[in-house]
């Protein structure tokens, strides 16, 4: 169970500010560079119960994916990849945080697509702290990678001179800013 | 359940839309089958016309609107798909968000009279149904020799064709129904 501690983020239920968050990904493209994209719509909320024990739970909408190209957007939103239609949510949940200074460990389980893996994050956490609105409020950000064909996204193509389009390693990078109700 | 067949060839005495005419022949009882005839009618794509959607388009896309699932069959012209096929599912898929293949369930066969049974253009039919966005059975049904196999009901019987079909729309009709949506 959780190792946070009241202490460290004091008890309540933390809901998300979804002007001041964000969930993106990246991924290498034609070998060599960076392609990034980004979920319009998600939502988080982190419980922490007076025993100290948390609970983070992240929720987005898999048809809200925003990339540059609408072509694009239509094959990702497509069976080929997220197949948001009968997959229209991904999920994480997460019962083991781990706080130490501004660093924080959790361990999770993330769902894509039907398929549910387990996943480690490592990411900073900043706060608590008093906003303008005289809210307490906390900053998360976690940078982690998977393999996406562990989720069911498997499309691919090879390129002519060799390598594939897409790496299966993507990087997802999630920001929150969560306050206290 | 209704289930569309598309031939990618367009001559009269065309091995694949045999080739369809013998699935239908294999659908369950109560299936509707509806075979498409207007791809020869389908102008050569061009974005430019594309807000204009000629009516041998609009047919074609609400034809497999109406559908619950299609089928596909094709057959191969220089190592790949009939460009008039092609032609046909790129004004169909315009625009992408929204185009009448998107989420449909399809499957793909093929015949040939060389000994291949058009198997690379199925491989190329399924990967641009996908990139459509259709939800694309994946397996393939090559048939081979189709000049000699397709008039023969004895040697169709011991090729165990029939079988095969049965087994690709089972997987097309089980995509076909309705299903609950999960995370």
């Amino acid at each position: 169970m959780s190792a946070v501690t009241e202490q460290q983020i004091p008890s309540g239920t933390w809901t998300l500010d979804p002007i001041h968050s964000s969930a993106s990904f990246a991924v290498k493209h034609m070998v060599v560079s960076t392609f990034r994209g980004r979920f319009e719509n998600f939502d988080a909320k982190l419980d922490v119960a007076e025993d100290g024990s948390a609970t983070l739970t992240g929720t987005v909408d898999a048809d809200s994916i925003v990339v540059k190209d609408p072509n694009l957007a239509g094959h990702l939103k497509a069976p080929d990849f997220f197949d948001v239609e009968r997959h229209p949510e991904l999920r994480f949940e997460a019962h083991d945080l781990r706080r130490d200074g501004d660093e924080i460990l959790v361990n999770g389980e993330l769902t894509i697509k039907g398929h549910t893996n387990p996943l480690e994050a490592r990411g900073t956490i900043a706060g608590p702290h008093q906003n303008i609105a005289d809210k307490t409020t906390l900053g998360l950000a976690f940078e982690t990678v998977i393999d996406r064909t562990k989720y069911g996204l498997e499309w691919n193509a090879p390129l002519p001179k060799g390598g594939f389009a897409l790496s299966n390693e993507v990087t997802l990078l999630v920001e929150l800013e969560l306050s206290k109700a | 359940m209704k289930v569309l067949g598309i031939s990618g060839s367009l001559r009269r005495e065309s091995h694949n839309t045999e080739l369809l005419r013998a699935a239908a022949t294999l659908l369950p009882a109560g299936t509707e089958w509806v075979l498409h005839d207007g791809l020869r009618a389908i102008p050569a794509f061009d974005a430019d016309e594309e807000h204009l959607a000629p009516p041998a388009v609009v047919g074609l896309r609400d034809e497999i609107a109406a559908a619950d699932a299609v089928l596909f069959s094709t057959p191969e012209y220089n190592s790949s798909i009939p460009g008039h096929l092609k032609n046909a599912l790129d004004w169909v898929s315009r625009p992408i968000e929204t185009n009448s293949l998107r989420n449909k369930p399809v499957a793909v066969i093929g015949a040939s009279t060389g000994m291949f049974g058009a198997v690379w253009a199925q491989a190329d039919l399924r990967k641009v149904l996908a990139s459509i966005g259709a939800r694309v059975v994946d397996a393939e049904l090559p048939v081979p020799s189709a000049h000699e196999l397709l008039g023969d009901p004895e040697a169709v019987k011991e090729s165990g064709l029939h079988e095969q079909l049965d087994g690709i729309l089972a997987e097309l009709l089980a995509e076909a129904r309705p299903v609950a949506a999960a995370a």
